[in-house]
C-alpha cells in the first residue's frame, strides 16, 4: 500500500491505524479479540489438541465423571465432552467466518451496484431484496435441510443434483448445507445497509471530485466509495456473526443440522439435556462454550463500532 | 390518520399474497410424499388414492387457489400427518401456550431493558454505565439453548425452587418467560439508552432543568416519554420474534406450544401444517408492524404535523 507507506513516512497516523488503537483501549474487545485468536487456534489443530477423536465412544464409560482420562467427563455414548467441544470449536467457526464472508461481499456487491446506478436497476434490485426480506428466512433454511438431506422421511429422490448435494452435506457433517442456508439468507439485510450508505454518499463532494477527474466508475466504486462504507459494515458483519453461529445451534439442537457424531455444539446441548437431572453438566458445558464465542463476536464488534465511529459513544 | 390506516392495511395484501406463493411452492419443491417415507413406503395404488383424497393429484395452481380459498374463509385444512385433527384446531390448542409465553416473555424484557437503559443513559460513562452495557451485551450472546438448561441447573434442581419443565401453573411460566425473554431485554436496554442520551440534549430538557425542576421529574417525566418512542416501535417486531421464536425454549421447557409442531410439520411435508403456520406467523408479524406503525402516529404529535400538512 504505497498510500500507508506514504503517511507512515509524513508521521500521519492513517484512518486504519487510528481504528486499530482505538480498539486496543477497548478492554473487553481487546480480549474478545485474543479469546478467538485461541478458538481460530483450537480449531485449526483440533485433532492434536483434542486427547480422544469426537466419535470415539466407549460403552463403558459413558457418563463418566471427570477424570484424568476424561477431563470434563464423558457423554452417554462414554465420547470425551472436552475433545468433543474442542472439535466443536470447528463448526461454529466456520459457520461464522464463511456465513460473514458470504454476507459481506455479496451484500456489498448487490448493494453497490444498486445504489451507484440507480434508476430502475435499483427499484428492480431493491423489490427482490423487499420480497427476500419479508420472507421468514428460517422456513427457507429449514426447507433447504429437509429437501437435500438424506433420512429426513424424504422418499428415495433420483435426482443426481439432489443426491449429489446431500452426499457432499453428509461427508461434511451436515454443516455444508446450513453454511449454504445461512450465506443465502444473510447477505440481504448487508445488501439493503450497503445500497442506503451508498446512496447516502452518491453525490458526496469527494464522489463529485474523483467523477470530475475523469476516474473510471470501477476507480470510484473501488478507491473512493467501498473505502468509505467499508467501517460500518464491517462492524454489522461482525455483530451478525453471533445470529450465524446461532442459527447453526439452534438446527442441530433441533435435529435439523449437523449429524451426529459431529460434534455441534447444538447437538451437545440437546443430547446432554436428555440427561439433565443426573447430569447437568452435559448441556451446561457446550452451552457456555456457545455463549463465549458469542459473547467475543458481539464484543469485538461492539468495540469496532467504538472505534470505526467516532458518533456513537 | 383513517386513511393511512386503510392504506397501510391494504398494503399488507401484496406482501402476504407473496408469503404466501412463495411457502406454496416452496414446499412443493421439495421431493419427497407427506404420505410415504424411505423406510415405510406405500403401495403405490394406495399412495395414489391418498394423494387423489387430499387432491394433491391437481395442478399446483388449483390446488394453490383451492388452498387459499378455503384459507380466507377460515379453513386451514386438514392435518396429513395427525389424520383426526384439523390445522384449526391444532393451531387453537397450541397458539395460546405460545403467545402467552411470548407476552410474559416481554414484559420481562421490558421491566428489566428499559430501566437499565436509563440508568445507563443517566449516568453515561459512569460505571454503572459500563456495567449496564456490559450485562446487555451478555444478555444478546447468551442463547436460550445455554440460558435455559442453567436456569434450570441453578433454580430447579439445585435450588428447588421452581420446576423443571412442563406447561399450566404460574411457577412453570417464569424461567421459560427469563429465558425467552432475557436477550430481548438487553436489545431494549442499548435502544433504550441510545434513545435517552439524544432526548437529554435536546433543548426542551435544557428548559426543564432551568426551570429548577428536581433531576428526577426531569428524567421521569419529561426525558423518559419521549425517550420511549423508538423503544415502543420495536416491541412490534420483538413480539412476533418471541412468539415465532420460541421453538427452543419450548423445547427445553416441554411446552405444547406451535413452534415444534412447525419443524415437525416441515420434516414430514405436511403442506397443510406448514402454510398454516406460516401464513399464521406471518399475519402476526405483519399485524405487529402495523399496530406499531400507526401507534407511532398516536404517540408522537410531531408525526401527525407531518402527516396532515
Amino acid at each position: 500500500m504505497a498510500g500507508t507507506a506514504k503517511a507512515k513516512r509524513a508521521g500521519i497516523e492513517t484512518p486504519a491505524r487510528r481504528a486499530f488503537r482505538q480498539l486496543r483501549k477497548n478492554g473487553p474487545a481487546t480480549v474478545s479479540a485474543g479469546v478467538l485468536l485461541v478458538l481460530v487456534f483450537v480449531a485449526l489443530f483440533a485433532p492434536q489438541i483434542a486427547p480422544h477423536h469426537y466419535a470415539a465412544g466407549d460403552f463403558s464409560a459413558n457418563f463418566a465423571a471427570p477424570s484424568s482420562r476424561f477431563p470434563l467427563g464423558a457423554d452417554f455414548l462414554g465420547r470425551d465432552m472436552l475433545s468433543r467441544l474442542i472439535y466443536g470449536t470447528r463448526i461454529s467457526l466456520s459457520v461464522a467466518f464463511l456465513g460473514a464472508f458470504f454476507a459481506f461481499f455479496v451484500g456489498l456487491i448487490y448493494g453497490v451496484i444498486a445504489g451507484y446506478f440507480g434508476g430502475r436497476l435499483d427499484e428492480i434490485m431493491m423489490r427482490i431484496v423487499d420480497i427476500l426480506y419479508a420472507f421468514p428466512g428460517l422456513l427457507f433454511i429449514i426447507l433447504l435441510m429437509v429437501a437435500f438431506k438424506t433420512g429426513f422421511g424424504g422418499v428415495a429422490t433420483t435426482n443426481p443434483v439432489i443426491r449429489a448435494v446431500g452426499t457432499l452435506d453428509a461427508k461434511l457433517g451436515g454443516v455444508f448445507l446450513i453454511i449454504v442456508g445461512i450465506s443465502l439468507t444473510s447477505w440481504v439485510g448487508m445488501a439493503r445497509l450497503t445500497r442506503g450508505m451508498t446512496l447516502a454518499l452518491r453525490h458526496a463532494e469527494f464522489m463529485t471530485a474523483a467523477k470530475a477527474l475523469g476516474a473510471s466508475n470501477r476507480r470510484v466504486i473501488f478507491k473512493h466509495l467501498v473505502p468509505a462504507i467499508a467501517g460500518p459494515l464491517v462492524v454489522q458483519v461482525t455483530l451478525s456473526i453471533p445470529g450465524f453461529i446461532g442459527t447453526e445451534a439452534f438446527l442441530s439442537f433441533i435435529g435439523i443440522g449437523a449429524t451426529p457424531p459431529t460434534p455441534s455444539w447444538g447437538t451437545m446441548i440437546a443430547e446432554g439435556f436428555s440427561a439433565m437431572r443426573s447430569h447437568p453438566h452435559l448441556a451446561i458445558y457446550p452451552g457456555l462454550a456457545l455463549a463465549i464465542v458469542m459473547l467475543a463476536f458481539n464484543f469485538l464488534g461492539d468495540g469496532l463500532r467504538d472505534a470505526l465511529d467516532p458518533h456513537s459513544r | 390518520m383513517a386513511v393511512l390506516a386503510i392504506r397501510r392495511i391494504l398494503s399488507l395484501v401484496p406482501v402476504l399474497f407473496v408469503i404466501s406463493v412463495v411457502t406454496f411452492l416452496l414446499m412443493h419443491s421439495v421431493p419427497g410424499s407427506p404420505f410415504a417415507t424411505e423406510d415405510k413406503p406405500l403401495p403405490p395404488q394406495v399412495k395414489a388414492n391418498l394423494e387423489a383424497y387430499y387432491g394433491l393429484d391437481k395442478p399446483l395452481i388449483t390446488q394453490y387457489f383451492s388452498y387459499m380459498g378455503n384459507a380466507l374463509r377460515g379453513d386451514l385444512g386438514p392435518s396429513y400427518l395427525q389424520r383426526n385433527r384439523s390445522v384449526n384446531q391444532i393451531i387453537r390448542q397450541h397458539l395460546p401456550p405460545s403467545a402467552t409465553l411470548g407476552v410474559l416473555a416481554l414484559a420481562v424484557a421490558l421491566v428489566i431493558g428499559v430501566p437499565i437503559g436509563v440508568l445507563s443513559a443517566v449516568r453515561q460513562n459512569t460505571l454503572t454505565d459500563y456495567v449496564g452495557m456490559f450485562i446487555a451485551i451478555a444478555g444478546v450472546s447468551v442463547p436460550a439453548m445455554t440460558l435455559g438448561p442453567l436456569l434450570i441447573w441453578g433454580f430447579a434442581l439445585e435450588l428447588g425452587w421452581l420446576p423443571v419443565a412442563r406447561w399450566g401453573t404460574w411457577q412453570q411460566a417464569i424461567l421459560p418467560a427469563i429465558t425467552l425473554g432475557l436477550g430481548s431485554a438487553a436489545v431494549l436496554a442499548r435502544l433504550t439508552r441510545a434513545s435517552m442520551l439524544q432526548t437529554i440534549h435536546e433543548d426542551f430538557i435544557r428548559t426543564a432543568r432551568s426551570k429548577g425542576l428536581t433531576e428526577q421529574r426531569i428524567v421521569t417525566k419529561h426525558a423518559l416519554r419521549n425517550a420511549l418512542i423508538p423503544v415502543i416501535t420495536v416491541i412490534g417486531p420483538l413480539f412476533a420474534a418471541l412468539v415465532t421464536g420460541s421453538m427452543v425454549v419450548e423445547q427445553i421447557f416441554a411446552i405444547p406450544g406451535l413452534g415444534r409442531y412447525f419443524v415437525d410439520s416441515v420434516s414430514s411435508r405436511d403442506y397443510p401444517v406448514i402454510m398454516g403456520t406460516t401464513l399464521l406467523y406471518a399475519v402476526v408479524l405483519v399485524i405487529s408492524n402495523l399496530v406499531v406503525d400507526l401507534s407511532y402516529h398516536l404517540i408522537d404529535p410531531r408525526m401527525r404535523l407531518e402527516n396532515s400538512a
